[in-house]
């Protein structure tokens, strides 16, 4: 055995920025998740195999209504779309508490939470920096493929729309799983959540079918569905001349335009990561 | 100089009381075991000590630190080496030594360097760039006391290192503990393993039921016992009768203690002697009774009389009685966060 050369030293960290050090460990933290995902993708792939099957299946079971059934003159395929790349984000973000979860109960994040971190939002960040990114990645997937099948591409304009969208609807959902995952005791637990949370919010909105095809209580439902939010601009985004202040759902509250769309769906990820902070403060301190 | 003194410590999960009025000084410099059987405190101390749990009561300084307050500076000290060895799977060993790397905020280039000293000097050269998932129980253990060590910490706290391990991998990381004391780093590791103190610690705590009962070097703790432990027999196997004569014999001389008949030996007797002259006198006088001695063992007390001595049971069944207790899911809640 060679002889080691170990002196101390305490004092070499401090002399770094703050902001130095707080880049480093969120690059660090990131890195991880994303070599993970490259040695195991099937949350990958599956994630984009998923919504795949429902576009090709659902668009080709609906391939034969009749024409004028739908607003706008639209095809079934084409209002799928916007429906299909939504829950591609979502049920990517919806999963992003559980790497949170498994460290939680291997005994990583106590790994984690020795260290000096600058600060341990660095943890939260590079979830957030992770999924944002591999939702985002499988969402455009989808789009592509969409528009193999000759269902439609945004303008330029549009594709912005639809990418800042989902960009909210991702931290907003992104921001409901991190919290769960420190709230909820195991990932048995998480799985359940995720799993009874998926489909039911997919039906209940206006990803399948209009709200005019649905029953009363139904509409209200999918009227109050965040998923509705963000379905509704992006398909404005597929079908034409951008204007965010055209109505794009007669709730039945009343009219929703553009703009109310994303203003709900900021509030929502606004009001959620506030939700969550107490509950990260208390996990991570 | 004191770099840890942990004060009046309470500490309860639950109805569950884990440390007890729990006080303990460890110097700078040097290698401290805290002994005791599973359940006794060890794991919740060392918790403390990483800043991972916060007592219920109590102070806790760390090289003139709170530990409570200044989490952040204590953390930069401290190297951790937890029990279960948390290590991500999928992740090689220097992944997940660069990724320690830069949680301590080390430079890219410093990181690198020392990544390639502690691969050196831990023998992990052969599979530091397989999956960590791949690795044997000693191979993890020593990797997580490379990530333990990458800062190199003032303090190094280790929760039982070498339980379960092969004889190589606990040869390794006791020498690298004694290297490292040498050094002047401050090693303490929890064990129950009474070798490992003997061979290891300068100075030892015994813990049981959440709070130190015996404190000192081993040297000492088994000086304060005092006298020699004796067994005697004068013959190769006696009946009952004839050691209870020996013990009526024994019993009044001075400097003997504590004799007890051990039926599971042949009825020999063992027995406690306090200074030189004592056994030429236990000689002769059993010599003048007719009974001869026949066999006789001297030794000093060892770490298990210490102990026995402390708590009144040995190591041994201590553990035994505290299995049964254990709830895996109530310290499964515990561990998490």
């Amino acid at each position: 055995m060679t002889t080691p050369h170990l002196q101390i030293d305490a004092n070499q960290a401090s002399s770094r920025g703050a902001l130095t050090e707080l880049i480093q460990e969120t690059t660090a933290l990131t890195r991880r998740l994303f070599v993970q995902l490259k040695r195991r993708p099937s949350t990958l792939i599956a994630g984009v195999l998923q919504p795949l099957i429902w576009l090709i299946l659902f668009g080709a079971l609906f391939s034969k209504a009749p024409e004028g059934l739908l607003p706008g003159g639209m095809s079934y395929g084409r209002f799928l779309g916007a429906g299909v790349i939504v829950f591609t984000a979502f049920s990517g973000a919806l999963n992003a508490g559980l790497p949170v979860m498994f460290d939680r109960e291997f005994g990583f994040l106590n790994r984690l939470l020795v260290a000096p971190l600058r600060s341990r939002s660095s943890i939260v960040f590079a979830s957030v920096i992770y999924i944002t990114t591999l939702s985002l990645v499988q969402s455009l997937a989808i789009m592509l493929t969409a528009a193999l099948l000759g269902y439609g591409w945004p303008g330029a304009g549009g594709l912005l729309l639809v990418l800042f969208t989902l960009l909210l609807l991702v931290f907003a959902v992104t921001a409901l799983s991190l919290g769960l995952a420190f709230a909820l005791p195991g990932h048995i637990e998480l799985i359940a959540v995720i799993f009874v949370a998926n489909l039911p919010l997919l039906f209940a909105s206006t990803a399948l079918a209009p709200l005019s095809f649905m029953p009363v209580w139904m509409g209200w439902l999918a009227a109050l569905n965040p998923l509705t939010f963000a379905i509704e601009p992006i398909r404005a985004a597929y079908s034409g001349p951008l204007d965010l202040s055209l109505v794009l759902l007669d709730a039945p509250y009343g009219a929703v335009t553009g703009q109310t769309c994303l203003l709900v769906l900021t509030v929502l990820t606004v009001g959620l990561f506030l939700l969550i902070r107490p509950l990260l403060n208390r996990k991570l301190s | 100089m004191s770099l840890i003194v942990l004060d009046h410590l309470e500490k309860s999960y639950g109805t569950i009381s884990a440390l007890r009025d729990l006080s303990l000084q460890v110097p700078e410099g040097c290698l401290y075991g805290l002994l005791g059987p599973n359940g006794a405190g060890k794991t919740t101390t060392l918790r403390i000590l990483a800043t991972l749990l916060a007592p219920d009561l109590g102070n806790v300084r760390i090289a003139g630190l709170d530990a409570l307050k200044d989490q952040r500076d204590v953390r930069r000290l401290i190297g951790y080496v937890a029990q279960e060895v948390a290590i991500d799977k999928i992740l090689t060993g220097r992944e997940l030594l660069e990724l320690q790397g830069d949680l301590y905020h080390l430079r890219p280039k410093q990181r690198n360097q020392r990544i390639d000293e502690l691969i050196e000097m831990l023998g992990m050269d052969p599979w530091i760039d397989r999956r960590c998932g791949t690795y044997s129980g000693g191979m993890r253990r020593r990797l997580d006391l490379a990530a333990g060590l990458l800062h190199r910490p003032q303090l190094l706290i280790l929760d039982e290192p070498t339980v379960g391990l092969d004889i190589e991998s606990r040869a390794v990381i006791w020498n690298v503990l004694r290297d490292l004391r040498d050094q002047g780093t401050t090693v303490l590791l929890s064990t129950h393993y009474l070798e490992e103190v003997e061979a290891l610690a300068d100075r030892m705590a015994i813990i049981d039921a959440g709070t130190v009962i015996a404190e000192g070097t081993p040297d000492e703790l088994k000086q304060r016992l005092g006298g020699d432990r004796v067994t005697l027999r004068v013959r190769e196997f006696s009946n009952e009768q004839e050691a209870e004569t020996i013990r009526a014999l024994l019993d009044p001389l001075d400097g003997v203690q504590n004799i007890v008949i051990n039926r599971s030996q042949g009825h020999s007797l063992n027995l406690v002697v306090d200074g030189e002259q004592v056994l030429p006198r236990l000689r002769l006088c059993l010599e003048e009774a007719g009974l001869p001695v026949f066999a006789l063992a001297q030794s000093r007390p060892s770490l298990d009389d210490v102990y026995l001595q402390a708590t009144g049971r040995t190591l041994m069944d201590a553990e035994l009685a505290i299995a049964g207790q254990r709830d895996p899911k109530q310290e499964r809640k515990q561990a998490m966060r």
